[in-house]
């Protein structure tokens, strides 16, 4: 071959228009329209309304600007702050509870047994039912006169008949267990994608170290989904912040305000209270806190931080 | 008896059967490396050692007892995985303290422990470091010091260098070397590279379809083969097996085949004249080709050249003998012209002949 030189080479022609400077943006810009258009415009629009005195079935054009007001009103509204209350207590006793479970539940059927898979399937049943259905399915059951809850505490146990959804703390203990048997297997199915996507080279390498049972489970594999497990933590605390199909049908929010989400406070003040612009104002802080929670477990637990690139 | 020992051990997948009793014994402080093709059950016979597998049938001794259904944590053994299989959570010294840390020794002990082997695979700056920020390299000298800081009494080996590139291959190639010299561990080492076998091994176990060929040091598996796959397994470029038969020219041996006559070497006259008229392969190692016949001792043997690739100081060539295809390795210098087709000759004492139908070495 010839030796070739810099005179040699082809010119060069400059492009009329530098198209792959702009390639990254074109592939992005899909997700960015989604994101404005199913996202942003909804946020931007609740914080616009938030800003009014808008009573639903009047024109927008008759609502009155109000400023701050709404704002400085649910301040001082004990409503507002039991309904948050309410859901953090409900968050806590669900999210809690489920986590454990669902990561038990995950380690036992973990591995390929015989059954195991039949095993997997019904436990995630209750996820593909509506929350609608699971709500009035529940009602049912909790029913105080025709409920089979009550019905086979009698019978097995001889306990009396309780008005489950009529008193505060039972009606309380009833959303959250309902909660718990459709939401457990969520973090099921994501726990156990997790374990058994875990390298067996390094589960056999803690095994030859000397890991036990136990050690095995707490020092190398929840370790090692920590960034799973933090992420189907914050996918259910997104969700106990939209929660409201299934206290809407069960309670209604009530004995009292003892089962009101916010989310169910939220749509109570709109449709029920037909504050508009109240509830919109509501709504904001909800966000505020979704994304103050969020980004505070993001930030202590970092799930990228370990994130082996092998 | 102290080293590894494998007494008639099976192993077996419901009908399967991936290993039939196979005997091996390894002695304390010998390097051996398991030899053999993917699936040859190589790795299979050592994850049975490490307890990772069990075993079907026939028993395991380390260090003397009998261990054939212990835990893998109760064999007093390390292991360097081929994906290295470092804990993705724990920074360098976690790693190698982890087992140490398990078995509750003293803190300072480990301390002790994990710097002195980080010393030894130079770690020391990457002590903090988590297995991601390492590099392909580092993470085997981790791999390899989370077992020797365990000091176990058997080092296990599963194909540890072949995620690596060439270069360092070779490197962690000498290391390994070195490092068995100086901890004078018995060390069982399983890999698909006969040139790790050849350069590591005190002695050699080449394995073919859950059977072992044959055992033995580096030497006696290049010179003596006892069959045709180990014959084909060692050397690189591989051995040539040329089909041919024996005739004896009145008193002289002579192996023949179409464009090939040699003669038997004087040692090999006893066995060959047994095997006089049964069909016999010949084997020709690439290596035992020369352009030139100095010293007047070399048969002479006819090439038809198809390539001739440069390499350097020799040439690999790409020829045909009568009609069997062969490659030869030409020492013929770093300036020399592209071989061609003509006369060349072989080292006729380096031929290695097997019966056809048995695949055993006469």
């Amino acid at each position: 071959m010839t030796e070739t030189t810099a005179e040699e080479l082809p010119e060069k022609v400059p492009p009329r228009f530098d198209t792959r400077a702009m390639t990254p943006y074109f592939f992005i810009l899909p997700a960015v329209l989604v994101m404005a258009g199913g996202l942003l415009y909804p946020v931007i629009d609740a914080v616009y309304l938030s800003f009014f005195d808008w009573k639903i079935g009047t024109p927008f054009s008759k609502a009155e600007h109000v400023g701050l007001d709404n704002y400085w009103r649910m301040l001082g509204d004990p409503d507002v702050w039991e309904s948050i209350w309410v859901t953090f207590r409900f968050g806590f006793w669900t999210i809690s509870i489920e986590m454990v479970l669902g990561v038990a539940l995950a380690l036992m059927l973990e591995k390929p047994i015989r059954g195991a898979s039949i095993f997997r399937t019904i436990f995630i049943l209750p996820l593909m039912v509506s929350p609608v259905v699971v709500g009035l399915v529940w009602r049912y059951l909790f029913d105080a006169r025709v409920g089979w809850i009550n019905f086979y505490l009698a019978q097995w146990f001889g306990i009396e008949p309780q008005v489950w959804l009529g008193d505060a703390d039972l009606a309380f203990f009833a959303i959250v267990f309902t909660d718990i048997w459709q939401w457990t297997p969520f973090i099921f199915i994501i726990v156990i994608a997790g374990l058994q996507a875990l390298p067996s080279e390094v589960l056999e390498a803690s095994r030859i170290d000397g890991a036990n049972w136990w050690q095995q489970i707490f020092l190398v594999k929840l370790p090692m989904i920590r960034s799973i497990l933090v992420i189907a933590l914050l996918m259910r605390l997104i969700d106990v912040f939209r929660a409201l199909e299934v206290m809407y049908i069960m309670t209604g929010g009530g004995p009292g305000r003892a089962t009101e989400l916010m989310s169910l406070h939220i749509y109570n003040r709109a449709f029920d209270a037909q504050l508009l612009g109240y509830a919109s104002a509501i709504s904001v802080l909800l966000i505020v806190i979704v994304f103050t929670l969020s980004l505070g477990i993001l930030v202590i637990s970092n799930p990228m931080k370990d994130k082996a690139d092998v | 008896m102290a080293g590894v020992m494998l007494r008639e051990v099976t192993k077996a997948y419901g009908p399967v059967v991936v290993i039939p009793k196979l005997d091996l014994t390894i002695k304390e402080g010998e390097f051996v490396v398991i030899v053999g093709p993917s699936g040859c059950g190589k790795s299979t016979t050592l994850r049975m050692i490490a307890g990772l597998e069990t075993v079907s049938g026939g028993s395991i001794y380390i260090a003397g007892k009998e261990v054939t259904h212990a835990a893998p944590k109760a064999r007093d053994i390390a292991m360097v995985f081929q994906s290295y299989a470092l804990y993705p959570h724990m920074n360098v010294a976690g790693n190698m303290s982890f087992a140490l840390r398990l078995a509750g020794t003293p803190k300072a002990e480990v301390e002790e422990r994990v710097r002195r082997a980080a010393e030894m695979l130079e770690l020391i700056p990457y002590l903090d470091r988590k297995p991601k920020d390492l590099s392909g390299g580092q993470r085997q000298r981790v791999a390899m010091g989370r077992s020797i800081v365990r000091d176990a009494y058997c080092f296990l080996f599963d194909e540890p260098l072949s995620n690596l590139d060439a270069k360092l291959r070779a490197t962690m190639r000498t290391e390994l070397a070195v490092l068995h010299k100086r901890l004078e561990r018995t060390m069982v080492y399983v890999t698909h590279d006969q040139i790790e076998a050849m350069t590591m091994a005190d002695r050699i176990v080449i394995m073919e379809k859950g059977v072992i060929q044959q055992v033995g040091t580096p030497r006696e598996v290049y010179t003596a083969p006892a069959n045709l796959f180990v014959a084909g397994f060692i050397g690189s470029p591989s051995m040539n097996f040329l089909e041919g038969e024996i005739a004896d020219e009145a008193g002289v041996l002579r192996v023949r085949g179409a464009g090939f006559d040699l003669p038997v070497p004087g040692r090999m006259k006893e066995r060959v004249s047994a095997a006089r008229n049964r069909d016999v392969t010949v084997g020709l190692r690439p290596e035992h080709f020369s352009a030139n016949d100095s010293g007047g001792v070399l048969a002479p043997i006819q090439l038809q050249v198809d390539v001739a690739e440069y390499i350097g100081s020799s040439q690999f060539l790409a020829a045909v003998v009568g009609q069997q295809h062969v490659t030869a390795s030409v020492d013929v210098g770093p300036d020399a012209e592209p071989l061609r087709s003509g006369d060349y000759y072989f080292d006729a004492d380096r031929i290695y002949l097997f019966d056809r139908a048995s695949g055993q070495a006469l």
